[in-house]
């Protein structure tokens, strides 16, 4: 065990589309970053296993589990969290549906579970039940029984689909 | 308020007044409170399920570069425990541990990082104890005691009440069924890993932000675990990412890094980790129980005797009361004219079992309504139809004198059997695929305080001022069930404004009026009832103030959509902002106060507390099965559930409550499992939890959740807010025994344990192959020591609520310590 700690690591993150200057040390995760070093604790934890899914954050679009990646890998790419969704203070369609139907409950999974629900809108507009299924299974949730999650995206993508009109 | 009253808020569909929060991440959870100069805490937990510590070395972790503060079991006098009869716990174990996970020292550093390494270099000597893994252990072991006090050896508590004669209502009967059932253990598993700040403020005085359920509570806990008066102490309950009964202790880490606030003068962090939070526990406890029950030849109960014994885990906790819970609601939901109980609650060296979602009625419910599945095969009638049978009367006492007031079972049942097409299915589906059907009951809200006290146990306040604000203060927790939602509709629905109008401060024992907290589905009664009184009362000096002014008599004041206005000349009106700025005038500074005390129960008979309800909310249950016969995968692509919540506060939350509900009771039938096992004997043979992973724990995930059909049943009970009941836990319960129950229907073979998994299926259809009984579950009930029962006469036998014996206590109770 080594009693010397680790020298930061001083470089620019994109989150949210801003650059910003970040000093840390080398061995902390993008979720640690993002909540200890960006104060962006939108983005939540729940086992920093890689296991539950709610710290899913997307990167160039991509939801990745921000526990699973080190701060120091997310150099140079585009990182969104929960607190770029809102246009704003106008929420984005899927929050928006997700507090009008009950998709969020305890409100914990839900950061997780918008985001990686953004990103299947980007490819899939209109995506069937069995698709919004598939795409969440990885955001574990105990207290809707996902029903109103299923309901929320699917209202957010109509709502999306309609601006778009 | 009249039931006919036409609501403008109330039982409309609206987003929660805290979901714009949720969804922007600006919900502050524990872990979000992030303050200047503040450090990091983590405990050291014992390797070993039962040692005694011989020795404790800080030194080096003393002296670690970034280490502020290494405490131990000795910083820390006084013992605790939530339930006044079981102040059992030490913040760090001074002497003794009693389970993996056990935590022995605490080291507050620079951050987290420097204080798991520093966690290293504290060397421990424990001297192993014998462990004592199981209830049959436990019963068997008088020495060593993991606890020296209880009843005997390592029984915990027991119980034994009798309601009338139930041998001899056995012996009258036509049929006597007789069943031993078991119910593994399974763990709350909120998202949010239990985190607590301590930081003491400009005055010197501590305040503590932490994901807990009940923060009057851990208030009262605190202060006297670090000897502090009350009034220096200050709890706020954080939003919780999920409790379901799991933050409902007061913790260990509370108390320490409260403790190391007050010694480093700066705030100090705790998070557990997702291993800690496994072994934190305090979930459903593993109940083995034995249900005999006499029915006559039509189907009604001539009386029932419910058996069970409780592994506990290491400590109290909660555990007098769910022992009591797992005997005393059998009787809420059908006529039992005779009822017996006993109940017993071992030690083992496991994390402490506590309150999970049902609070020790789950398990009980499991065996009753099997049992009656049962009954109905034998005596050939639809087990629909038998509950319909034999649903409880509204308005009526049961056998061991709990008051049931409204209830809308039957209603409950008739919903599911149509939505469900049960009469075309039961029995007639394809083999592989099968329904079952069953019901359930629950509380809404312990119609007792954990600590004796004649106070209100719900408070509210209001504030409002002239720009039109309305301010609720209540003590209630937001654990995501939506209490400020219903706190901020009762509110708005009163005074005819919109719930978005009413601005929500809850769960900070510094600024809000004390309410017990969000356990026992207690919250939407109590709260309830305290807000519209509260909100009646400031009503009143509006609605004085505005008759003024209008030219008419106070009840001539209408309240509605933001207006107040003459109720015979609607014409006549004036803003809500108006009619406060009147009521200022007139009354000066405006405010009001509510709160609520459950009635007075009819039991008089010592331990008559635990069961009493202002109301009891009832659920059925469809669920349908495919059961795959070659790998004995249960499926479950459909449930309907029915639940009868009185009156419908948000429909959106009150779904997604029944929804939630089903989903965590299925993966209790089906896969969640808190279980151990032994390490092996080269590494400490210690006994280790099995799976504490969120990936190896297996709960559902979005690919496994069934369709679900709820329909709330609107009867609204005349002691509750509106007539609004629960709705949070009560739909949990029918549905484990109704998957038992529809693979039953499928492939004939009864699991008569939880969780049904494919090996057990496989291992039941393997004895139907062989023309055995196809069973699997316990096959007998172990010896145990119950004492001799209290005897109280049911109310029709001429009974007054009192004991008509005294009854034997089997041990001389001795004093807590260590």
């Amino acid at each position: 065990m080594s009693t010397q700690a680790p020298k930061n690591v001083h470089l620019s993150l994109h989150v949210n589309g801003e650059s910003q200057e970040v000093s840390f040390a080398p061995y902390k995760t993008l979720l640690e970053v993002l909540r200890e070093d960006m104060n962006l604790t939108g983005t939540k934890h729940g086992c920093e296993l890689g296991e539950c899914g709610a710290c899913a954050v997307l990167a160039d679009g991509v939801p990745v589990l921000s526990c699973l990646a080190l701060g120091l890998e997310c150099e140079g790419r585009a990182i969104e969290t929960v607190e770029g969704l809102a246009n704003g203070s106008k929420l984005h369609p899927l929050q928006a549906a997700f507090a009008d139907l009950g998709g969020a409950q305890c409100g914990y999974c839900t950061p997780g579970i918008l985001m990686t629900a953004k990103a299947l809108l980007e490819r899939d507009p209109n995506p069937s039940r069995e698709k919004i299924k598939e795409a969440i299974s990885g955001n574990l949730c105990r207290c809707t029984g996902y029903q109103q999650i299923y309901e929320s995206i699917e209202e957010g993508a109509r709502r999306i689909r309609e601006e778009q009109r | 308020m009249s039931a006919k009253k036409r609501f403008d808020v109330i039982g409309k569909p609206r987003r929660r007044v805290d979901g714009r929060a949720k969804v922007t991440g600006l919900t502050r959870f524990a872990d979000d409170v992030m303050l200047p100069r503040m450090v990091h805490c983590k405990l050291l937990r014992s390797p070993l399920p039962h040692a005694v510590i011989e020795s404790i070395d800080v030194s080096r972790a003393h002296d670690y570069p970034g280490v502020y503060l290494v405490l131990t079991g000795k910083d820390f006098p006084v013992t605790f425990g939530i339930l006044p009869v079981t102040q059992d716990e030490y913040p760090l174990a001074p002497e003794r541990v009693r389970y993996v996970g056990d935590p022995v020292a605490a080291v507050i550093a620079k951050d987290e990082q420097t204080a798991f390494e520093a966690l290293d270099l504290i060397e421990v000597k424990y001297k192993a104890l014998k462990t004592i893994s199981d209830p049959g252990e436990a019963l068997a072991t008088e020495e060593p005691r993991i606890q020296n006090y209880g009843e005997q050896g390592n029984i915990h508590r027991l119980l034994a009440y009798e309601f009338g004669d139930v041998e001899e209502a056995l012996a009258k009967a036509d049929h006597v069924f007789d069943d031993v059932f078991f119910y593994q253990g399974n763990t709350h598993l909120p998202i949010e890993q239990h985190a607590s700040v301590a930081a003491v403020d400009g005055e010197g005085k501590l305040t503590l932000w932490s994901s807990t359920q009940v923060p009057h509570y851990v208030h009262r806990a605190l202060a006297n675990a670090l000897q502090m008066p009350p009034a220096h102490v200050r709890v706020i309950a954080c939003p919780n990412g999920g409790g379901f009964g799991g933050k409902c202790d007061l913790h260990n880490h509370e108390i320490v890094v409260s403790k190391a606030a007050i010694l480093l003068g700066r705030p100090v962090k705790i998070c557990l980790n997702r291993e800690e939070v496994f072994y934190m526990h305090r979930g459903r406890h593993p109940v083995t129980m034995r249900l005999r029950t006499g029915v006559t030849k039509d189907g009604k109960i001539t009386g029932m005797h419910t058996q069970t014994l409780l592994d506990g885990g290491a400590y109290g906790s909660y555990g007098t009361a769910s022992t009591f819970y797992t005997g005393v609601l059998q009787t809420v939901t059908y006529e039992i004219p005779r009822y017996k109980f006993d109940a017993a609650r071992v030690f083992t060296n496991k994390p402490p079992c506590g309150p999970k979602r049902g609070h020790g009625t789950p398990q009980p419910r499991f065996g009753q309504e099997i049992q009656l599945d049962k009954i109905a095969e034998k005596l050939g009638v639809d087990p629909a139809e038998l509950r319909l049978r034999i649903v409880a009367k509204p308005n009526t006492l049961t056998a061991n004198w709990l008051k049931i007031g409204s209830i809308g079972l039957a209603e409950c049942i008739r919903k599911v059997v149509a939505s469900s097409d049960w009469k075309n299915k039961h029995r007639k589906l394809p083999e592989g695929r099968g329904v079952g059907i069953a019901c359930g009951a629950y509380l809404c809200g312990a119609g007792l305080p954990i600590y004796w006290n004649k106070m209100p146990q719900s408070g509210v306040q209001l504030l409002l001022d002239r720009s039109g604000q309305v301010t609720v203060f209540c003590g209630a927790t937001e654990i995501g069930q939506g209490s400020d939602d219903v706190l901020a509709a009762i509110v708005a629905e009163v005074l005819g404004i919109d719930a978005f109008d009413v601005r929500v401060v809850t769960g900070d024992t510094g600024i809000t009026p004390v309410d017990l907290g969000s356990y026992s589905s207690r919250v939407t009664v109590m709260m309830g009832n305290a807000a519209i009184q509260a909100a009646e009362r400031v009503r009143e000096l509006i609605a004085q103030a505005a008759a003024d002014h209008m030219e008419t008599l106070p009840e001539n004041v209408g309240f509605a959509h933001g207006r107040v206005f003459r109720a015979d000349d609607p014409g006549k009106l004036m803003s809500f902002r108006e009619a406060i700025v009147l009521a200022e005038e007139k009354f000066g500074t405006l405010g009001s106060v509510g709160s609520y005390t459950p009635p007075r129960a009819p039991g008089r008979y010592k331990g008559a507390g635990v069961g009493p309800s202002p109301a009891y909310s009832y659920t059925a249950c469809v669920v349908e099965t495919e059961v795959d016969k070659a790998t004995g995968w249960v499926n479950v692509p459909r449930v309907w559930i029915a639940h009868d919540i009185g009156r419908t506060i948000n429909p959106v939350l009150a779904r997604g409550q029944v929804e939630g509900s089903v989903y965590m009771a299925l993966g209790e039938a089906l896969m969640e499992e808190q279980v151990f096992r032994r390490l092996p004997p080269k590494l400490s043979n210690a006994l280790v939890h099995k799976i504490p992973s969120l990936l190896e724990y297996k709960s559902l995930t979005s690919l496994d959740m069934p369709e679900v059909f709820t329909e709330l049943v609107e009867d609204p009970d005349p002691n509750c807010p509106f007539g609004a009941k629960e709705a949070g836990q009560g739909p949990l319960l029918p549905v484990m025994p109704a998957v038992a129950n529809a693979v039953y229907d499928a492939v004939g073979v009864r699991i008569d344990e939880l969780p049904i998994t494919p090996d057990k299926v496989l291992a039941a259809l393997e004895k139907k192959a062989k023309g055995e009984n196809p069973r699997v579950g316990p096959e007998c009930f172990p010896d145990v020591p119950y004492p001799e029962p209290m005897l109280v006469l049911p109310p029709w036998e001429g009974g007054d609520g009192n004991a008509i014996n005294a009854p034997r206590r089997s041990a001389p109770k001795e004093k807590v310590a260590s």
